[in-house]
C-alpha cells in the first residue's frame, strides 16, 4: 500500500520538472564539449579526481568554506541552508526506510514522513542513547536550517553584520524563488508541529512540545489546519523547484557539474562555450562582488558589477556597455566564493561585439634586432615614464650586462590592450611581430618593465626563454653581487599592479627586492586584495573624472601610514598615480637605481 | 545654396552642409569626450601605430567629424589599441574607446 | 608693494608681511619683462622706491592663524608677535609648476631640458648660457602650456603669460646666439596683450624663430645628451622627429599652497581651478565675499605684471573706501 495524499502532487510535479531540466542541460553541455574534453570527462568520472571533486563539492557548495573566510556570520548562514538540507534530505531518507512498512517508497515520501508516519517507537539502537535519535536529528537539522534563515532575514536590513555593504539588487525571479524557499522550512516545522499535537506522538524537542502548544491552541482545527501546511509546504517546494532552473538557484547543480569540468581538466575558452555557460549558471549571485568592485565603491557606478554582467549573460540580454564597463583588475574574480572565471567572460562578450572588426597591420616591419643574452623590452607605456628606463639603463650598466633594448626606438604594443577589447584574433598579428623581435634576438632571457607585457609574454607567446618582470631579474642581478647597494631606507609603500600581483602571481619578488633598499610600510589592501590603480586599459567606457576617483580612493589607502614614497612596478601605474598624488611615486627599478652608490 | 568655386575639386572640399553627420552623432552619443579635442597633435606625435605607418589619428578623428567616412573607413584598422594616446592627451579625450566607437558606427553604416 | 603704496599715499597705515627675505615675489627672479624687454630690476626698483618708508615692511614673516574678528582681524605670526588690523589684502602670488610632474619631456632626468623660470636666471646671471657639457647650443626648443591647459597634469586652465614668455625668451636666445636655430612648439599662441601680436611678428621677421604647431608628447635623449622630440606637425599633418641641444619648458601658474592654508582659514571661496574667487568677476574683483578682505594678483590666477600693478592699485582704493565706513 503506497502511502499517497493529493497534496504530494505539486511537490512531485515540480521535483520531476526539477530533475528533466537538471538531465536536460547537463546533457547538452557535455554533448557540446569538443571532443578532447568529452574525453577528459569520461576519463574523470573513473578517476580519483572524482572523489577530490566530492571531496569539493563538500567543503565549497555544502561547508561554504571560502565564504567563512571573508566573514564568518555569511559562510554560517549559505552553509546552514546548503548543508543543513542537505543533511536534512540525507537523515529524512534514511529516517524513511527504518519507518516504512514497504521496500519501494515513492521520492516524497522521506519528506512527508511526519504526515503519513506518527509514532513513538524506540528503535534498538537507541535504548543506551538518544530516545528518539531520528526524531531528535530532523528537529535539529531543521531548527539548523531555520538558524540560517533568521540570518538571511536580519541580513535584509543589517548586511554590514555578514561584511556586505551592498547586496544583490534581484529580479522577480529570484524574488519568487526566494520567498518559496523561505517559506519552505518554517512552513515544515509548523506542519510537522500541528501534527505531531494533533496525534500526540511523531515529534521531536522542537515539534513536540510547539505540537503540544498548538494542540491546547487549536484543538480540533489542528488537524484541517496542519493538513493545509502540509498542502502549502509541498506547494512551497514545487513552486521552488520549478522557478530554480529561471532563477539564482540554479547554481546548486550547475556549481556541481562546475567543479567536476575543473577537476577532470576541462580548460575554459577564450570564445563561449559549454565551460563558460556551466560557469554563468553556477553564479549564486551571492553578491559579495559587489563591494569589492572599485567603480562601485569610488566611480559610484552600480550596475556593472560581475553579478550583474553575468546575469545579463545568462539571460542574453548583454549590452555593449556592460561589457566594456570593468577595469578588469580581478578583485572581483578573487572573492567569488565559486571561483569563475569573470574577467575571461567579460573579454568573451567583448569578443562578441568587436571580434569582427577586422585589424590592418600590415605595415609592421621586418624585425631585425641585435644578438645579445638578455632582451629587455621597455613596453610602450614605459616610453612615457622615462625615468625607469634609465633607471633600468644605468643598473643594467653598473652589473655589466650584454643586453639588446627591443623596443628603444619605439615599440610595437604587446597585445595585451588589443585583448581586452576582445579582439585576441587581431592581437596575434601584434604577438607574432613581438614574438619574432625576441626570437631572433637570440637572447635567452626577456626581461619587461610593463607587468601588461610580462603577463602576456607568459600566458600567449609561447616562448622558449626565461620571462622576467624588472622586479624579478634585478632581485637575481643582487642577489648574485653585480649590484652594489647603499641602503637608503625611506619609507615606502609598495602597489601591486594588478597585472604583476593577481595577474601574475608575483607579490614576493618585488617587495624582496623594495626591502633591500627601503622600509615597506603597512598597506590595507594589498597583494590579492590589491586596489586597481584605476588607469587599466581594460575599461574602455569610463569619463576622466570618473578615473580620478578611483585613483585618488586608492592613493588615499595606500598612503593611510604616511609613507614619503609610493613604489609601483607599473609605468601605467606610477603615470596615474603620479598625477594626483601629494607624495613622490617611484618604481622599484628607480628605488634601485638610487640605491646604488656613486 | 551657393556653390563658390569649390565644384572644381570636389574631392578636396569638406561640403559640411551635405556630409553624412551619423558617425558624428554616434561618437558624440557614445564618446562625448571627442567634443573637447582641440587637436594639439600628442597623441598622433605619440601613436605607437603612427611611428610605422602613415597613421594619423588625430586627422582621421577629426575628419570623420566632418562627416568625410568613405576614404577613412579603413585607417581605424592600423590602431593597435596601446593606450599612449589616452595617458598624453590634454583633454583627457579617450581615444581608444573612441576608435572602438568609429568601428561600430561604421559597421552600422554598412 | 603697489597697493601698499597707493594705501599710504591716501593716508591709511599699512603693514607689509613678507614672506622671503626680500619684498618682489617673482619679479626679482626675472631678467627682461615683455612685451619691450626692458630690464625687470627697473620695475622693481621704482616699486621699491615707491614703499620709501610710508610702509612698515617686515620681511621673513609667516601667518600661523588668522582670527576674524566683528570688524577686524587678529594674526599669528610664526615669530610669535600678534598683530590687529582692520583689513587684509591677500597677494601672496602664485607657484611655478613643477615640471619633473611632466615626466615625459625628461625634466630632472635629462641633462640639458630646463625650465623658462631656470633660463630667466641665466640670462640675470650674465653667465654664459650652454648646454651642460659646456657646448654652445646651435638648436634651442621652447615647449609650450607646461602643466597648463592639461588634465594629465591637472590643471585645466591656460596660464595666459607662458606663450609671450616663450616668444620673449626665443628672442633673447637668438639675441646671444644668433647663428642658432630657435623653435617654438605650441598648441595656440596666446599673444593677448598690446604689443604681444607685434612681438610675434618681430619674432618671425626679424630673428626667423620657427613656430611649429603640435604638442611634444615624449622626449628620448642622444648618446651626446642632446634632446630627441617627438611631435605630430599638425599643420602638415606628419609626424616630425628633431633634435635640439637645449630644450626649455614654458611651465604655467599653479595656486600657492600657502594662499590656499590663508584663504581656508578665512573662509574664502576658491574656484576648481584651485585660484581664489573675488566677490565678483567683473564689478568687484578686488573684493571677497567676506568684508574687509581683499585680493590682488596671482592669487586669482595667472597675471601679467602690468595688470596686476593696475589690480593693485584698484585694490587699494576698494580698501580705501571700505576703510572709511568703519
Amino acid at each position: 500500500m503506497i502511502s499517497f495524499n493529493l497534496f504530494v502532487l505539486p511537490f512531485s510535479f515540480g521535483l520531476i520538472y526539477l530533475l528533466y531540466m537538471i538531465i536536460r542541460w547537463w546533457t547538452k553541455w557535455i554533448r557540446a564539449l569538443p571532443p578532447e574534453d568529452r574525453a577528459r570527462f569520461r576519463k574523470g568520472i573513473f578517476s580519483r579526481q572524482f572523489f577530490s571533486g566530492l571531496k569539493e563539492v563538500f567543503l565549497e557548495s555544502l561547508v561554504h568554506r571560502k565564504m567563512f573566510r571573508r566573514n564568518a556570520l555569511l559562510g554560517f548562514m549559505h552553509m546552514s541552508f546548503a548543508l543543513g538540507w542537505f543533511l536534512l534530505i540525507l537523515a529524512g531518507n534514511i529516517e524513511s526506510r527504518i519507518y516504512s512498512t514497504s521496500h519501494v517508497n515513492p521520492p516524497y515520501y522521506p519528506i512527508f514522513l511526519k504526515f503519513f508516519i506518527h509514532d513513538r517507537t524506540v528503535l534498538w539502537f537507541e535504548i543506551n542513547t538518544v530516545p528518539g535519535f531520528f526524531r531528535f536529528l530532523m528537529d535539529f537539522l531543521l531548527l539548523f536550517i531555520l538558524s540560517g534563515l533568521i540570518l538571511a532575514m536580519i541580513k535584509r536590513g543589517r548586511s554590514r553584520w555578514f561584511g556586505m555593504t551592498r547586496t544583490t539588487h534581484s529580479q522577480l525571479t529570484d524574488r519568487v524563488a526566494l520567498v518559496c524557499l523561505w517559506l519552505i522550512f518554517p512552513v515544515r516545522l509548523l506542519a510537522e508541529s500541528f501534527t505531531d499535537g494533533y496525534y500526540g506522538a511523531g515529534g521531536g524537542f522542537a515539534t513536540q512540545h510547539l505540537g503540544n502548544l498548538f494542540a491546547v491552541l487549536f484543538r480540533e482545527s489542528s488537524q484541517h489546519i496542519a493538513y493545509a501546511l502540509w498542502w502549502l509546504y509541498s506547494l512551497a517546494l514545487g513552486i521552488f523547484f520549478v522557478t530554480l532552473p529561471f532563477s539564482r538557484y540554479w547554481h546548486i547543480p550547475t556549481e556541481v557539474l562546475l567543479i567536476f569540468f575543473r577537476r577532470f581538466g576541462i580548460p575554459p575558452k577564450r570564445i563561449a562555450s559549454s565551460f563558460s555557460q556551466v560557469e554563468i549558471g553556477a553564479c549564486s549571485r551571492c553578491g559579495v562582488c559587489i563591494d569589492v568592485c572599485q567603480l562601485g565603491s569610488a566611480a559610484r557606478i552600480h550596475d556593472i558589477q560581475a553579478v550583474y554582467f553575468l546575469r545579463s549573460v545568462r539571460d542574453e540580454q548583454v549590452s555593449r556597455d556592460i561589457t566594456l564597463r570593468c577595469l578588469v583588475c580581478g578583485r572581483c574574480q578573487e572573492t567569488c566564493p565559486v571561483g569563475i572565471n569573470i574577467d575571461l567572460i567579460r573579454l568573451i562578450e567583448r569578443y562578441n561585439f568587436s571580434g569582427s572588426h577586422a585589424s590592418d597591420f600590415t605595415y609592421l616591419p621586418e624585425p631585425a634586432p641585435r644578438k645579445a643574452q638578455v632582451a629587455y623590452f621597455a613596453g610602450c607605456m614605459t616610453h612615457l615614464t622615462p625615468s625607469i628606463i634609465r633607471a633600468m639603463k644605468g643598473i643594467l650598466q653598473e652589473a655589466g650586462i650584454d643586453y639588446h633594448f627591443l623596443d628603444e626606438e619605439g615599440s610595437v604594443c604587446c597585445g595585451r590592450p588589443m585583448m581586452l577589447s576582445g579582439k585576441h584574433e587581431q592581437a596575434g598579428e601584434l604577438i607574432r611581430f613581438n614574438r619574432e623581435l625576441i626570437l631572433q634576438s637570440g637572447a635567452d632571457t626577456l626581461v619587461t618593465s610593463c607587468p601588461i607585457c610580462f603577463r602576456v609574454f607568459r600566458e600567449e607567446y609561447n616562448l622558449p626563454v626565461r620571462i622576467l618582470h624588472h622586479t624579478q631579474y634585478l632581485l637575481e642581478l643582487i642577489k648574485s653581487g653585480k649590484v652594489p647597494l647603499q641602503t637608503v631606507f625611506r619609507k615606502v609603500a609598495y602597489h601591486d599592479p594588478c597585472d604583476l600581483g593577481r595577474g601574475s602571481n608575483e607579490y614576493r619578488a618585488p617587495r624582496e627586492l623594495l626591502a633591500k633598499v627601503a622600509e615597506l610600510v603597512e598597506v590595507p589592501e594589498e597583494k590579492e586584495d590589491a586596489l586597481c590603480c584605476g588607469g587599466s586599459l581594460g575599461i574602455y567606457t569610463i569619463s576622466s573624472r570618473k578615473r580620478d576617483l578611483i585613483t585618488s580612493d586608492a592613493l588615499d589607502k595606500l598612503t593611510s601610514s604616511g609613507p614619503e614614497v609610493l613604489v609601483t612596478a607599473c609605468p601605467l601605474c606610477k603615470k596615474t598615480f603620479s598625477r594626483l598624488a601629494g607624495i613622490e611615486v617611484l618604481d622599484v627599478a628607480e628605488m634601485v637605481y638610487g640605491a646604488i652608490p656613486e | 545654396m551657393k556653390e563658390f568655386g569649390y565644384t572644381v575639386h570636389k574631392e578636396r572640399l569638406i561640403d559640411y552642409d551635405r556630409n553624412d553627420k551619423r558617425v558624428l552623432n554616434h561618437l558624440k552619443k557614445h564618446e562625448p569626450s571627442v567634443l573637447t579635442c582641440i587637436a594639439c597633435g600628442s597623441c598622433t606625435a605619440t601613436c605607437s601605430a603612427g611611428q610605422l605607418v602613415d597613421f594619423n589619428i588625430r586627422l582621421v578623428q577629426t575628419l570623420l567629424r566632418r562627416g568625410e567616412i568613405e576614404p577613412l573607413k579603413k585607417e581605424v584598422r592600423k590602431c593597435m589599441l596601446c593606450g599612449k594616446c589616452i595617458l598624453i592627451c590634454p583633454r583627457g579625450v579617450n581615444m581608444r574607446n573612441l576608435i572602438l566607437a568609429i568601428q561600430t558606427a561604421i559597421d552600422k553604416l554598412q | 608693494m603697489t597697493a601698499a603704496s597707493r594705501l599710504a599715499d591716501l593716508g591709511e597705515q599699512v603693514i607689509l608681511l613678507e614672506r622671503e627675505e626680500q619684498v618682489g615675489g617673482h619679479l626679482r627672479n626675472w631678467d627682461r619683462l615683455f612685451p619691450n624687454r626692458r630690464p625687470g630690476y627697473e620695475v622693481l626698483n621704482y616699486l621699491t622706491e615707491e614703499l620709501g618708508s610710508k610702509v612698515d615692511i617686515r620681511c621673513l614673516q609667516t601667518v600661523t592663524t588668522i582670527f576674524s574678528g566683528e570688524r577686524d582681524f587678529q594674526l599669528q605670526l610664526a615669530s610669535g608677535k600678534s598683530l590687529r588690523c582692520d583689513a587684509l589684502l591677500l597677494a601672496t602670488g602664485f607657484d611655478l609648476f613643477d615640471a619633473r610632474r611632466k615626466e615625459e619631456y625628461g625634466y630632472a632626468i635629462y641633462d640639458n631640458v630646463i625650465t623658462s623660470a631656470e633660463l630667466e636666471e641665466l640670462f640675470r646671471s650674465g653667465a654664459p648660457i650652454t648646454t651642460r657639457q659646456g657646448k654652445v647650443p646651435k638648436r634651442v626648443g621652447f615647449v609650450h602650456c607646461v602643466g597648463s591647459r592639461d588634465e594629465k597634469a591637472g590643471n585645466l586652465y591656460c596660464s595666459k603669460v607662458c606663450c609671450v614668455t616663450g616668444v620673449k625668451q626665443a628672442i633673447e636666445i637668438k639675441e646671444l646666439f644668433p647663428e642658432a636655430e630657435v623653435f617654438g612648439f605650441y598648441m595656440d599662441l596666446r599673444m593677448f596683450d598690446r604689443h604681444f601680436e607685434e612681438m610675434y611678428y618681430e619674432a618671425q621677421q626679424k630673428w626667423d624663430i620657427n613656430f611649429l604647431r603640435g604638442r611634444v608628447s615624449e622626449c628620448a635623449e642622444n648618446q651626446d645628451q642632446s634632446i630627441v622630440l617627438k611631435i605630430e606637425d599638425t599643420l602638415t599633418s606628419r609626424p616630425l622627429k628633431m633634435t635640439v641641444d637645449l630644450l626649455v619648458l614654458l611651465v604655467g601658474f599653479v595656486p600657492s599652497p600657502e594662499t590656499l592654508r590663508l584663504a581656508a582659514m578665512l573662509d574664502l571661496p576658491v574656484g576648481e581651478d584651485r585660484f581664489l574667487e573675488p566677490a565678483d568677476e567683473h564689478t568687484k574683483s578686488t573684493l571677497t565675499v567676506k568684508p574687509g578682505v581683499f585680493l590682488a594678483g596671482a592669487v586669482k590666477g595667472p597675471f601679467s605684471i602690468s595688470n596686476a600693478i593696475a589690480d593693485a592699485g584698484t585694490a587699494a582704493l576698494q580698501i580705501h573706501a571700505y576703510l572709511k565706513t568703519l
